[in-house]
């Protein structure tokens, strides 16, 4: 599906679709690898899974251009990726070594901010993501800077009064904002029914006056279209975009967490979705690629993983000395 | 609060024109604001022709033009939140809250977000909250707060408390070129009744200097912000019985100049810290435990501290006379720490 021509052809090129293939790939390959060095025993503290959420991290992610920020959050592995945060950087990070993107100042995917990436850290807070998103904006148009921000946050954000506020000033200054809400149906063990009453969080966008969308959050083809519209939108001063993306949380909310919880008629209904499958038979399909072709991006990706993997276990520990640098900027 | 210049007299007033404490804010801003186009203001009601609440934003959406003088929506908690992202793109936003009290509500994007980020990923939040607080002109409850103990107990954050005109421009200048999250707490009791020399034109005071505000050898009163006129008035009554005071003026609460307290401290052997904010877990808290730990030797009496009952402010005048420190009850308590 292509919203900006739903008739014709993919906007994308061969090469840009089979990149975005690749970034998909990796996600998985080292989200799984994360997964299972902390069922070794060889991660540290908590981390969070991303399954199921390649299609929206990456097929939004390859909507900006290098100069756009993006703020996104602990299912957006793969827009860290393709914005240029290298897996044993990232790696590093969840193991709290030295070398790490934030030097063993923050957990997992949190604090994974780099101003030269273009990507701002945030805080477990999540939805913070999204008036910090909205500042970046309006300091685009300030200094009248053809940029965008774009920021993800989840349908428990969604909830907040921060959420509204943000919706809400966005569309009053008409800002570059692109704002990717992951409906993944669960906040931690708490259903989507339990949560909010409607339907659609796309409604919560309209009513505060920000052109709002609905998409299958498993479909990268319809993520990266409708991204790449509002991102033009926001490129042209046409203001902020909400897009509500609908997936699944295919594990628990945290490493720990079994998720039980959750129906396993809905799992199994949204196994079938898969993203990544689904991408790679849509590019057959297409004739844009092949099992072959599949088979020696899979190989590459772990073959990355498994360097970034030794890297981030045989780089140094911070040194304890430096607790104290950087509370304050000089 | 009494009208006058509460012991500044004796300061030459020959360094620049005179000015209310108000009015020092108010050049403090547009000062910057000429020198740097990447300082913006915004703010509940502090654009337009209006200029805030207090007025201390008019003239500046008319001199610099709307687009750097922002009307927000009544909603802290995304504005002081998108300042942190305006401030990581490198501009240099300056938040009214209209009331300090108000501070509450953007918690979250001041202490989770803006304080954390350099520590966690190297990204710089340039912004300067500026908190219309303290209390002694019947507002109640919710507009009389000075909640700066939270801040200054939030690792990231700096703060400021300034007591005179010049240090009202010169602190808000040094706030705006600092590279970290600054809360400036601005002292409404003295908006319109204290008036001093401010430096014209360029004119910083940098942060985390305190200042020996009256030399003294019997005791040495710690405080900042409105209450340090109240320790000078104290001085003066207690000159007159023979005791001489040293007051220090804080200035900056974060980081705190405990060289300058610990000198005085270690010259007089008495101390006392006075602030209006309550007393429990305040800034005097701290002040006294440095003491305490740093200049044990040099003490001949206990550490003292006056503050703010442990109550929300109240209204009505004999309430409040009751819970906010004066000069009588600094008198009193420096007298109590002589008589050891």
């Amino acid at each position: 599906m292509n919203l900006r021509d739903p008739a014709g052809e993919d906007p994308l090129s061969e090469a840009e679709r089979r990149q975005i293939h690749y970034w998909m790939r990796l996600t998985r390959t080292l989200d799984d690898r994360i997964i299972s060095l902390w069922k070794q025993g060889r991660g540290l503290g908590g981390t969070f899974s991303q399954r199921g959420h390649e299609a929206i991290s990456v097929g939004a992610g390859f909507a900006l251009g290098p100069d756009d920020v993006v703020a996104p959050m602990h299912r957006d592995l793969g827009c860290y990726l393709l914005r240029g945060m290298t897996p044993a950087r990232l790696l590093a990070s969840q193991l709290g070594r030295a070398t790490g993107v934030n030097r063993g100042r923050d957990a997992n995917l949190h604090g994974c901010g780099d101003l030269d990436l273009n990507i701002i850290g945030f805080v477990s807070h999540l939805p913070q993501s999204m008036p910090v998103a909205l500042g970046a904006a309006m300091a685009f148009q300030y200094r009248e800077e053809p940029r965008v921000a774009m920021t993800f946050v989840g349908d428990g954000s969604s909830n907040t009064g921060l959420f509204h506020e943000t919706l809400n000033l966005a569309a009053v200054h008409e800002a570059p904002l692109v704002v990717i809400v992951e409906n993944n149906q669960y906040a931690y063990s708490t259903p989507i029914s339990q949560q909010m009453a409607i339907e659609d969080i796309s409604q919560r966008g309209t009513a505060q006056g920000v052109t709002s969308e609905i998409i299958d959050g498993n479909d990268v083809g319809a993520v990266h279209g409708a991204a790449t519209v509002a991102v033009e939108r926001a490129r042209s001063g046409g203001g902020p975009t909400l897009i509500e993306a609908k997936t699944m949380r295919m594990l628990g909310h945290a490493i720990h967490d079994g998720a039980e919880y959750v129906p396993a008629d809905l799992i199994d209904k949204w196994r079938k979705l898969d993203p990544l499958e689904r991408y790679e038979q849509t590019l057959r399909d297409d004739g844009v690629s092949d099992d072959r072709a599949f088979g020696a991006v899979a190989a590459r990706c772990k073959a990355e993983v498994a360097s970034a993997v030794r890297f981030a276990e045989e780089s140094e520990w911070p040194d304890p000395q430096t607790v104290a640098e950087g509370v304050y900027a000089p | 609060m009494t009208d006058g210049n509460f012991g500044f007299a004796d300061q030459p007033a020959s360094t620049g024109h005179q000015k209310t404490y108000i009015e020092a804010i108010s050049d403090g801003l547009a000062t910057e604001m000429a020198n740097d186009p990447n300082v913006l203001v915004l703010g509940e009601d502090v654009g337009g022709s209006f200029g805030g609440a207090f007025n201390v934003t008019k003239g500046l959406a008319e001199r610099f033009g709307d687009r750097r003088v922002l009307n927000m929506p009544m909603t802290e908690l995304s504005f002081i939140g998108a300042a942190n992202g305006m401030a990581l793109m490198g501009l240099r936003p300056v938040i009214e809250v209209q009331f300090a009290d108000f501070i509450s509500t953007g918690f979250d994007s001041i202490v989770q977000f803006a304080a954390t980020t350099h520590y966690r990923w190297g990204g710089s939040v340039p912004w300067v909250i500026r908190a219309p607080s303290d209390g002694g002109i019947r507002s109640g409850p919710f507009h009389s707060q000075n909640p700066e103990a939270w801040f200054v107990h939030t690792p990231g954050l700096k703060v400021v408390a300034p007591s005179t005109p010049a240090d009202a421009k010169g602190l808000l200048i040094s706030a705006i070129r600092d590279n970290n999250p600054v809360i400036y707490f601005e002292s409404k009791p003295l908006y319109r009744s204290l008036k001093g020399p401010v430096p014209e034109g360029e004119h910083s005071v940098p942060l985390g200097m305190a200042a020996v505000t009256r030399q003294g050898t019997d005791a040495t009163v710690i405080s900042y912000g409105a209450m340090v006129h109240q320790a000078l008035a104290a001085a003066g009554t207690l000159a007159g019985e023979g005791i001489d005071v040293e007051v220090v003026d804080l200035r900056t609460l974060k980081p705190l100049d405990t060289a300058t307290v610990l000198e005085s401290v270690a010259k007089t052997g008495r101390s006392l810290v006075v602030h209006a904010a309550n007393r429990l877990a305040g800034i005097g808290a701290e002040i006294a435990a440095v003491i305490a730990e740093e200049a044990f030797e040099s003490l001949d009496a206990p550490v003292m501290r006056i503050g703010g009952l442990d109550t929300p402010v109240p209204f009505s005048p004999p309430l409040e006379d009751v819970y906010r420190p004066d000069q009588h009850g600094i008198a009193e308590a420096v007298r109590r720490i002589c008589s050891y």
